[in-house]
């Protein structure tokens, strides 16, 4: 697979202002940079000269950035002290300073509601139902590539990444099928930050978007809680003691993230993984040689991707972090991008190495009582589209530059060309 | 050295040596046992090294701290003798212990 140029100019330029620049000026919330994809540089300066970082700026106010592995999963597995619940502000950077415009969902919440309610919905990913998915998703991955044009430019991220995910989705939720493409839409609206992007108006506007979704499963809800039990995440929640009587907020709250979660992280990582081989041919040559490091790729794709590449917590209490004080209240991010490139923890961390030998000691999925519950599902989705890939394509050119998202949430690609030839 | 016998969901057994004061998991991974994925390398943080601890092998495993018991709770199938094996350091008492392994890391 070709390379396009990675912009060599850029990013000499961003390395030597990360390097040269006086450390307190250091903002690595600014989406900019990762619509550049520049922020590598920034991180690897703050990795070396001031692991956890504090800055203030009028938008965020005041947040601590924590750039190193270890330093990262410390935070991580220490939920009493750093809170994602909801009330403290939750898990994005931006808070709404009114709580009531704040989503109620589980990755937003402190045990014991937690706790509970991400059981309610776990059951869909447990072994014995992945298996039970992956002759579907198979057929389905096969269909998609099977359509893609030859010998003509398309974009990779609509044709094959967000269909492949959207469709996931809509088995998952039992979602009307011709109806999937508003999933993709309210996962965009929910990871908006209106004032950043301009994907909608405004935080007004955001959230009647995401009240259009909840009314559109509200009658799946209807339908189902009077059902029998199924296999779907609406009537799982529709019939668990510990969700059936979530306020509509709360039910809102848990669509956004089972949305969010199943489609901006697997839909990047798809997009992702052919930017590595395009960048990488020697490790595409290796694949192809040997279709069983399919593996060990694709925890080494999540990981060079990192398609969130941080969560946000808020300390309950004074507390020590790497030398630093961190104040009650204050804001911590934990900046999975950087841990993931952290080099006293990863050999050569900026590089795509399909057969690493612990590929999965990665942070993307976070750790601790958060770490992401679809994990294995992703993990499928990805080898079965690598395995359908090398069945039909000896190459697939990457023809553009691909476009990135302006946002410091979710670390994605909206547009890359490629042809495939033949 | 004390050994340690890892059996897979296929009824697949590995005997493997194990250090005194290292995990369980850690022995599991250095000889390649499949099925102990270990995600977050023993910090009890993802529970995916989960065992099922034979017979009278449990009590002398220990209690499992606060941290285990969440981390396990969000594993899948878990049952009364279920351990995150990273969670369980080798000594000369549990040379010989059994442990099973689920159908899946989860």
């Amino acid at each position: 697979m070709n390379a396009p140029t990675h912009d060599a100019e850029l990013q000499a330029l961003a390395r030597e202002e990360a390097f040269s620049m006086p450390i307190e000026e250091i903002d690595v919330s600014k989406p900019r940079l990762f619509q550049e994809d520049t922020i590598g540089h920034y991180f690897a300066r703050l990795r070396r000269d001031d692991p956890v970082h504090f800055f203030e700026n009028q938008f965020y106010g005041r947040f601590w950035s924590v750039t190193r592995y270890q330093d990262i999963m410390a935070v991580d597995t220490n939920h009493g002290v750093y809170s994602s619940d909801w009330t403290q502000g939750g898990i994005a950077l931006f808070n709404a300073p009114n709580p009531e415009q704040r989503l109620q969902m589980f990755i937003a919440m402190d045990p014991p509601k937690h706790d509970e309610q991400r059981k309610a919905v776990s059951p869909i990913v447990a072994p014995a139902n992945l298996a039970s998915m992956e002759s579907t998703i198979r057929a389905r991955t096969a269909k998609v590539l099977d359509e893609l044009p030859r010998n003509e430019e398309f974009n990779w991220v609509q044709r094959v990444s967000i269909e492949l995910t959207t469709q996931m989705l809509a088995t998952l939720f039992d979602f009307p099928f011709e109806d999937r493409k508003l999933l993709t839409w309210w996962s965009d609206v929910a990871t908006s930050v209106p004032e950043v992007d301009g994907l909608v108006e405004s935080q007004e506007a955001r959230l009647a978007e995401l009240g259009k979704m909840l009314a559109y499963f509200t009658k799946l809800w209807n339908e189902r809680v009077n059902a029998p039990p199924s296999n779907d995440l609406v009537s799982m929640l529709a019939h668990n003691p510990a969700t059936r009587h979530m306020s509509p907020m709360e039910y809102m709250g848990n669509l956004t993230l089972l949305i969010v979660g199943g489609n901006d992280t697997t839909r990047n990582s798809m997009t992702g993984g052919l930017l590595a081989m395009s960048r990488y041919p020697d490790e595409w040559a290796k694949l192809r040689a040997n279709p069983k490091l399919v593996d060990s790729m694709v925890p080494e794709i999540i990981r060079w991707q990192t398609p969130l590449p941080m969560m946000r917590r808020t300390a309950l209490q004074d507390v020590e972090l790497g030398g630093k004080k961190i104040l009650k209240g204050d804001k911590v991010v934990m900046w999975y991008l950087s841990g993931n490139r952290d080099e006293t923890m990863i050999d050569n961390p900026d590089a795509f190495i399909i057969d690493r030998p612990r590929p999965r000691q990665h942070l993307s999925f976070g750790f601790g009582i958060h770490r992401c519950v679809g994990n294995r599902l992703a993990e499928l989705q990805l080898k079965i589209l690598w395995e359908e890939i090398l069945k039909r394509f000896p190459v697939i050119e990457v023809t553009s530059e691909p476009k990135r998202l302006l946002s410091n949430f979710v670390r994605g690609i909206s547009d890359m060309q490629v042809r495939i030839p033949g | 050295m004390p050994r340690v016998i890892f059996i897979e969901h296929n009824g697949t057994r590995h005997e493997v040596d194990a250090t005194n004061g290292v995990s369980l998991m850690r022995a599991a991974v250095d000889h390649n046992v499949p099925g102990i994925d270990a995600d977050c390398g023993g910090a009890c943080a993802c529970a995916t090294c989960h065992v099922y601890v034979d017979g009278d092998w449990l009590a002398k495993t220990g209690a499992r701290t606060e941290m285990e018991e969440s981390m396990l709770s969000f594993a899948a199938a878990t049952q009364e003798n279920s351990r995150l094996s990273c969670q369980i350091d080798m000594n000369d008492a549990l040379d010989g212990i059994v442990l099973r392994l689920p159908e899946g890391q989860h």
